[in-house]
């Protein structure tokens, strides 16, 4: 194509390039955009086994004695964590509605001074938004000293809307070590 | 669009033929025909680097047990093969295809912004070198899988992902850049009376091509950035401990991930659309049908991508919308194999290679597209997710499908690029020996995934050996059998019979009024469509 030649033709082009080149930044901003959108869109529909992550307020709704739902606890260290970690029971019996207290003991057998974070994740996932936790050690980072332990709270309730299928859901716990990115 | 035309005659020329010698003449060109020859190369060299990874990993495969490479490096293969194949080998050899016809097809005398082109070709090239540099590096290559899915890639990562992330940035603006210029080139410089209905089916379908690369290679950016972020820099997008979530990669990969397999097949259909009207002599069976049909594949292929994530604990709801989204695709890709059926129902049909490797396309991408719908359904992609059949499944379509489509177009085409005529009894060797070999690569693969041997992995359970044996011997012929096209293509570009300006006696086409070999400069003057 010669430059000076073809103005009209010429226009368009840069007038396509331009527009195409925005839809590629607008994409490229878009993938990014995902991260919040999987989050929103995961709280709505519960799909991803999240729980919240403040604390939720004390059931008003009563308990609905009819139902027994059985809640399990697992935990589990990451890869690199070196902590005991580990709940007092491996399941309890709950009544929808009804307020439970579970304590979780974690030790520091790292061999230094650490701080753990723990991230719950509830299945199946469409549980989750009916597991209300009232007080949760997952809420905040958990420092230890090496060698030190300590039995961290958990105040829970299900809520009593909790499907009619759903009579059995696990609570799983992953202890991380994350000594070294709370420093900085 | 006249006064364009009124202006380009004169500086007709001024520059005829006027190139530059030696390299510097490939290192500085802006032809497309010289770009397009570059693109093609560089993807054979590619098909051929990649292709020896594929036979070390088939060798490995032999038999059970370790004895070749460490299991690492078997990883490092398998990725590496995967990146190779997909982004050095198939899709610039549609650029080079784009590039070298587009402009001749559509009545232009080049791309729109033939700079760039320069440039997009160019910055490829360092992109593998990059990729394949990090193989010989202390912590060694990618070993996470072509999908580098997280935390393979960021928390338990060799290392090399940094090469890996720049890597991929590099081929994906090359891609961008490569699409941008398509589509504003068939938006602009379309000879006059050439409206988009009456544009060939080629022309299209890179077209619609050009427009899914520009939506999702930036999002692959974004992953890969984000990817480049939580190993370096302590991000946590897919980090648990972080309050990152790693099926998240999954899902935005996979956004990507999907339209790319698209983008690798849309370009296939549209070169094997010209040729089996060429060779059965008939117009090509509802030619709106298949523009129509090849838009609902774009479209669609934007709302199926957790199909490849039916394992990942999705609730019942989402895998019967991802599940009945995919088995939509078939209808507008049945049109397809319908209207190609159709165009050689009655025809009076030849088979030159070009037209075999397109009849062996529309069978074999039959049975690739069969296994796909079988791997739809949600409650069986749970037997056979992650294991061999998935393997046969996209092997399916990307060999037999894409990558026999572009040995079909480069049959078609190259006496108009050389000038001479291929020797046909070569090119029967070549179509006969990979149909053969391909099959008894990839066929058994179904049944060793039926049976459960997971893919990724250098050993095997001991009833998986016989197979396997087969497999790789079909693999190694394979391998063995394209070397006969590159003697084929030397041999054309060399001499042989003088081609003339339409050697296929069915074509169509603005490509075939021109002589052969094409002209350095063609429709300087763009012709008249009625």
């Amino acid at each position: 194509m010669d430059k000076d030649n073809a103005k009209p033709v010429d226009e368009q082009v840069k007038k396509g390039v331009t527009k195409l080149v925005v839809t590629v930044f607008a994409m490229f901003a878009f993938g990014f955009a995902l991260v919040p959108l999987y989050d929103v869109f995961c709280d709505i529909t519960g799909l991803n086994g999240k729980t919240a992550t403040t604390a939720a307020t004390v059931n008003a709704d009563g308990i609905d004695t009819s139902r027994i739902i059985k809640v399990q606890f697992i935990s589990r260290t990451a890869q690199g964590a070196a902590w005991q970690f580990t709940p007092e029971m491996n399941s309890i019996e709950v009544h929808p509605g009804e307020m439970k207290f579970v304590k979780f003991y974690a030790k520091n057998e790292s061999g230094r001074d650490g701080v753990a974070q723990a991230v719950p994740s509830v299945s199946p996932g469409l549980a989750a938004s009916y597991f209300q936790k009232i007080e949760c050690f997952c809420f905040n980072q958990q420092p230890l000293k090496s060698t030190e332990d300590v039995w961290m709270p958990l105040q829970f309730y299900v809520d009593i809307d909790l499907p009619e299928e759903i009579n059995e859901l696990t609570l799983s716990y992953t202890l991380y070590d994350i000594t070294d990115s709370a420093k900085s | 669009m006249t006064t364009a035309t009124d202006t380009l005659d004169h500086h007709d020329d001024d520059h005829h033929d006027h190139k530059m010698t030696g390299i510097k003449r490939w290192l500085y060109t802006t032809n497309h025909k010289d770009i397009g020859t570059l693109y093609l190369w560089f993807s054979f060299i590619m098909l051929l680097t990649g292709g020896a990874m594929a036979m070390v990993i088939r060798a490995e495969l032999f038999q059970p047990g370790l004895q070749i490479v460490e299991p690492d490096f078997f990883n490092q293969m398998t990725t590496v093969h995967g990146l190779i194949m997909v982004f050095g080998a198939i899709m610039p050899a549609f650029t080079g295809l784009a590039n070298w016809m587009l402009p001749m097809m559509i009545g232009a005398p080049d791309m729109a912004l033939p700079r760039l082109n320069n440039w997009s070709f160019w910055i490829l090239p360092f992109a593998f070198s990059i990729l394949l540099a990090s193989l010989f590096m202390e912590s060694g290559g990618p070993n996470f899988g072509w999908t580098f899915y997280a935390p393979l890639s960021t928390t338990y990562s060799n290392g090399s992902t940094a090469f890996f992330v720049f890597a991929v940035h590099i081929m994906g603006i090359s891609s961008i850049m490569g699409a941008i210029n398509i589509v504003v080139t068939i938006m602009n410089l379309r000879a006059p009376g050439m409206t988009y209905m009456k544009m060939p089916l080629f022309v299209w379908t890179f077209f619609i091509t050009a427009y899914l690369l520009i939506a999702v290679m930036p999002v692959l950016a974004g992953t890969v950035t984000m990817v480049l972020t939580d190993t370096y820099f302590g991000t946590s997008f897919f980090n648990a401990a972080g309050g990152g979530d790693p099926v998240m990669f999954q899902h935005i990969f996979w956004f990507f991930g999907h339209p790319e397999v698209y983008i690798m097949i849309l370009p296939a259909f549209g070169i094997v659309s010209t040729i089996i009207p060429a060779f059965a002599r008939k117009q090509l069976f509802g030619y709106s049908s298949m523009v129509y049909a090849t838009s609902s594949i774009a479209f669609l292929s934007f709302i199926v991508w957790a199909h490849h994530m039916f394992t990942t604990g999705m609730p019942l709801a989402g895998e019967l919308f991802f599940m009945y989204c995919t088995m939509l695709i078939a209808v507008p890709t049945g049109v397809k194999v319908f209207n190609w059926v159709a165009t050689m129902w009655q025809g009076s049909m030849t088979f030159e290679t070009p037209m075999l490797f397109s009849v062996a396309f529309v069978i074999l991408f039959t049975i690739g597209g069969f296994s796909g719908l079988m791997l739809a359904m949600t409650p069986v992609d749970f037997q056979y997710h992650d294991t061999y059949f998935v393997v046969a499944h996209f092997h399916y379509v990307l060999v037999t499908g894409s990558l026999f489509s572009i040995y079909a177009g480069a049959y078609y085409w190259l006496p108009k690029w050389t000038g001479h005529m291929y020797s046909e009894k070569l090119g029967k060797w070549h179509f006969w020996c990979s149909i053969i070999s391909v099959n008894l690569l990839f066929f058994p693969m179904h049944f060793l995934g039926l049976a459960g041997m997971p893919r990724r992995i250098p050993d095997y359970a001991l009833q998986f050996a016989d197979f396997n044996k087969w497999v790789s011997i079909g693999g190694f012929a394979f391998g063995l059998s394209q070397l006969i096209f590159l003697v084929l293509v030397i041999k054309c570009i060399k001499g042989g019979e003088k081609a003339p300006a339409k050697p296929w006696d069915g074509a169509e086409g603005l490509e075939w009024e021109v002589p052969s070999p094409a002209p350095y400069h063609t429709f300087s003057t763009p012709p008249e469509i009625k």
